[in-house]
C-alpha cells in the first residue's frame, strides 16, 4: 500500500506542474479566446531566459553567481522579459488578427512557437543548463519516518508555490480592478468594450500574466529536468489537463491537472507492463477523451448551448 | 483581353455544373496537366523530381485529405500523420503479407485502414467541438504511433518499427526511377485530386459545408451530422492514408512510426492554412509552399553567409524566420494563397481596362 501511495503522490505533484503550465493557456484562453499553442515555448523561453541572466549577471555586475541579489535580480529580468513578450505579441501578432476565426489564431500561436523557441535559442544557445532554486531533491524525513512514503522536498516546495500562485492570482481576479476587467472581458467581449474597458490592455495585461505564469512553471520544471528544448514539450503534457478540465477554468486547470498525473503515474505502474510501457504519452488523453464523452465540456466548463 | 468569358453560353445543366466554367479555365487546366505529365519528366533533374516534386504532390494529396476534414467539415483535427503512418503500415502488411497483392490494390487498402482508423477516432467528434475535438485528435496522433512502435507485428519484428517499402510493380513494370516514381505518384494524385473536386461538390460535399457552418441548423435541415462528420473523417482518412503509403513508397523508401510525429501533422495543418481553408486548388498552393520555403532559406542562407556564421544559428534563423513568415501570411491573408490565386483571376478578367 504504501508504494501505491508514493506513486499517487508522486503523480499528483507532477500533476501540479502540469497544472501550472494550464493555467497558463486558460488564462489567455478565457480573456481573448485564442489556444495559445506558445505557451509551452513561453516557458521554455522564460526557464532559459532567467538562466541565462543568472549565467550572465556576475561578470556584468561582479555579483557573486550564487548570491540572492543575482537570483532575484534575474528573476525580475527574466520577467520584464516575459512582458515585453506578452505585449509584442498582442500588438505585433493578435491585434491585426481580430476577428479571425479561432482556428487562425491558433495557427497564429504555433508560429509563434517557431518564433520563439528560434529566439529563444539563438539569444542563449542550446545547451541543457542545471537550474537550483536552493531546495533539494530529498525525501522529507518525517514522513518517511511516520508514513513510510518518499515524498521529495522539492516537490512538496513546488506545489507549495503553485498553490500560492494560484491563490493569488485568484486574489488578483477577485478584488483588484484590473482583474475585475478580466474577468468582465473573458465573459463577453462585447459588453466589455461598451463600458468603456481598453480590450487591448487587457490583453497585453493576460499575456503578460501567461508569461508569469509561464515563467514560474519554466523555473519549477527547469529545476527538475534541466532547462532544455524538451520544456517545450509540457504544452503537450498540459493539453489533455486542459479539456479534462474545461478551456475557461481555473480550479478546472488545477484539478484536472491532479487528476491527469495521478492517473498518469498510476496507469504507467500498473497497466502499463501489460501492453509493453511507454504508455504515459497517450493515456492522458484517451482519459480525457474518455471523460468528453460523458462531459463534453470538461469538469469545470461552462456548458455550450446551440441556437439556431 | 485572352481572359474572357464573353460568348460562352450554357444550353444545358451538364454544362453549367461543369468544374470549370470558363473555356479559358479548361484549357490552361489541360495545358497544365500536359505539362506536368509530358514535359516536366524530360526537364527536371532526378534532385528536382525525388525531393521536390514528389513529395509535393504527396503532401498535397494529404492536405487534401485534411482539407475535406477541416475546411469542408468544419472538423480540426491534428492527428493527420498518425492516418497517413496507418497508410503507410497498412499498405506495408498487405503487401508482404498476401502474396502477389498488386500495388494500387494494397494503396487502396492502405487508404482504407486508415480510413477505419478515421471513423474510430471520428467518433468524440459527435459529441466534442472545436479546440476539445482538436485535443481529442492528438489522442490519435499519440496512440496510433506508439501502436506502431509498441507492437512488432506492425513492421514485421523490425527494431524499432522501421519498415523498408517494397519494390513498386504494376503489371511487371518495375517502379524504380525517380521519373516513373514521379508519373506514378502524379497519376494517382490528379485521380484523387478530381474526385475530391467532384466530392465536395456533390450533396456529401454540401452536407459537410452545412455541418460546418452550423451544425444544430444542419441538422434541422435534414442532415444527418453523425453520417457528414464520420464520412468526413472516413475520406479524410483515406486520403491521408494512401498520401502516407506513397510517401513511403514512392518518396522516402524507409519509413519509421516516429517519422509520423506531431510536426508533420503541424506541418500539414500549415499547408492548408497557407493554402487556403476549404479550397482543392489551395492544398497544392499550400503543399507546395511549405515543401519549399525550407529549402528555399536553407539555399538562401548558405549562398548568404557561406560558412561565416555558427552551425547552430543557422538552424534557429530558419525557425525564426519560418514562424515569422506563417505569422505574417496569416495577417496579410488569413484565407490563404487560395484567395490570392482567385483575385488574380478576377483582376485578369477586367485587364487592361479598369472596369
Amino acid at each position: 500500500m504504501g508504494f501505491f501511495f508514493e506513486v499517487l503522490i508522486g503523480g499528483l505533484l507532477s500533476g501540479v506542474l502540469y497544472a501550472l503550465v494550464a493555467l497558463g493557456f486558460v488564462l489567455i484562453y478565457k480573456a481573448s479566446g485564442v489556444f495559445n499553442f506558445a505557451q509551452g515555448a513561453m516557458v521554455f523561453f522564460a526557464a532559459l531566459t532567467f538562466v541565462g541572466f543568472q549565467e550572465v549577471l556576475p561578470g556584468w555586475t561582479g555579483l557573486d553567481a550564487d548570491s540572492n541579489v543575482v537570483f532575484w535580480l534575474a528573476f525580475v529580468l527574466a520577467l520584464a522579459a516575459m512582458i515585453v513578450l506578452g505585449i509584442l505579441t498582442e500588438k505585433v501578432v493578435l491585434r491585426p488578427l481580430v476577428n479571425q476565426p479561432h482556428i487562425t489564431l491558433f495557427m497564429a500561436t504555433i508560429g509563434l512557437t517557431f518564433l520563439i523557441e528560434g529566439i529563444a535559442q539563438a539569444l542563449w544557445g542550446a545547451n541543457v543548463r542545471g537550474l537550483s532554486l536552493g531546495i533539494a531533491d530529498e525525501p522529507v524525513e518525517w514522513i518517511m519516518e511516520s508514513a513510510d512514503i518518499l515524498v521529495s522536498k522539492f516537490d512538496l516546495f513546488a506545489a507549495t508555490l503553485a498553490g500560492a500562485l494560484v491563490a493569488s492570482l485568484a486574489l488578483f481576479f477577485q478584488y483588484t480592478k484590473v482583474g475585475r476587467a478580466l474577468r468582465a472581458v473573458a465573459d463577453d467581449h462585447q459588453a466589455a468594450l461598451s463600458i468603456g474597458i481598453p480590450l487591448q490592455h487587457i490583453w497585453a495585461i493576460v499575456w503578460a500574466v501567461a508569461g508569469f505564469v509561464a515563467l514560474v512553471a519554466g523555473l519549477i520544471w527547469g529545476a527538475r529536468s534541466g532547462v532544455q528544448f524538451a520544456l517545450t514539450f509540457t504544452a503537450l503534457k498540459a493539453l489533455p489537463v486542459l479539456i479534462l478540465g474545461g478551456f475557461t477554468s481555473v480550479p478546472g486547470a488545477i484539478v484536472g491537472g491532479l487528476i491527469i498525473g495521478a492517473s498518469e503515474k498510476l496507469a504507467e505502474v500498473y497497466i502499463g507492463p501489460f501492453v509493453g510501457g511507454g504508455i504515459e504519452g497517450w493515456f492522458p488523453y484517451v482519459l480525457a477523451l474518455g471523460f468528453l464523452l460523458i462531459r463534453p465540456e470538461g469538469l469545470f466548463g461552462e456548458r455550450h448551448i446551440d441556437r439556431v | 483581353m485572352l481572359y474572357r468569358e464573353a460568348g460562352q453560353f450554357k444550353v444545358s445543366y451538364q454544362e453549367d455544373q461543369q468544374i470549370f466554367p470558363i473555356r479559358q479555365d479548361r484549357v490552361g487546366f489541360i495545358a497544365i496537366l500536359g505539362f506536368f505529365f509530358l514535359v516536366l519528366p524530360f526537364l527536371a533533374s532526378e534532385y528536382w523530381l525525388q525531393a521536390i516534386l514528389i513529395p509535393v504532390l504527396i503532401f498535397s494529396l494529404a492536405a487534401i485529405g485534411l482539407n475535406i476534414l477541416t475546411g469542408y467539415a468544419g472538423q480540426l483535427s491534428l492527428g493527420s500523420a498518425a492516418f497517413m503512418a496507418v497508410g503507410a503500415f497498412g499498405a506495408y502488411n498487405f503487401m508482404l503479407r498476401v502474396d502477389g497483392m498488386p500495388f494500387l490494390v494494397a494503396l487502396a487498402i492502405g487508404g482504407l485502414c486508415a480510413a477505419l482508423v478515421g471513423v474510430a477516432f471520428g467518433l468524440p467528434s459527435l459529441r466534442i467541438k472545436g479546440f476539445y475535438l482538436a485535443v481529442a485528435t492528438l489522442a490519435a496522433q499519440f496512440f496510433i504511433v506508439w501502436a506502431l512502435v509498441k507492437f512488432p507485428w506492425f513492421s514485421n519484428n523490425s527494431s524499432s518499427g522501421v519498415i523498408s517499402a517494397q519494390q513498386i510493380e504494376i503489371l511487371g513494370f518495375a517502379f524504380d526511377t525517380p521519373v516513373s516514381k514521379y508519373l506514378l505518384t502524379l497519376g494517382i494524385v490528379a485521380v484523387l485530386a478530381l474526385a475530391a473536386k467532384n466530392l465536395v461538390r456533390s450533396t456529401t460535399g454540401r452536407s459537410w459545408m452545412a455541418v460546418r457552418d452550423m451544425d444544430v441548423a444542419a441538422e434541422v435541415i435534414g442532415i444527418r451530422p453523425m453520417f457528414a462528420k464520420l464520412s468526413a473523417f472516413a475520406v479524410s482518412s483515406f486520403y491521408c492514408g494512401v498520401a502516407g503509403a506513397l510517401y513511403a513508397y514512392a518518396y522516402l523508401g524507409t519509413v519509421e512510426p516516429e517519422g509520423f510525429n506531431l510536426d508533420l501533422s503541424f506541418k500539414i495543418l500549415f499547408m492548408i492554412i497557407i493554402g487556403g481553408v476549404g479550397s482543392i486548388m489551395g492544398s497544392f498552393l499550400g503543399a507546395a509552399f511549405i515543401v519549399l520555403l525550407p529549402i528555399f532559406l536553407n539555399v538562401a542562407m548558405h549562398s548568404l553567409f557561406a560558412g561565416s556564421m555558427p552551425a547552430g544559428l543557422g538552424s534557429n534563423l530558419e525557425l525564426i524566420i519560418f514562424g515569422g513568415l506563417i505569422i505574417f501570411f496569416l495577417i496579410v491573408e488569413p484565407h490563404g494563397l487560395a484567395r490570392l490565386w482567385q483575385i488574380g483571376k478576377e483582376k485578369l478578367r477586367l485587364w487592361p481596362f479598369p472596369h
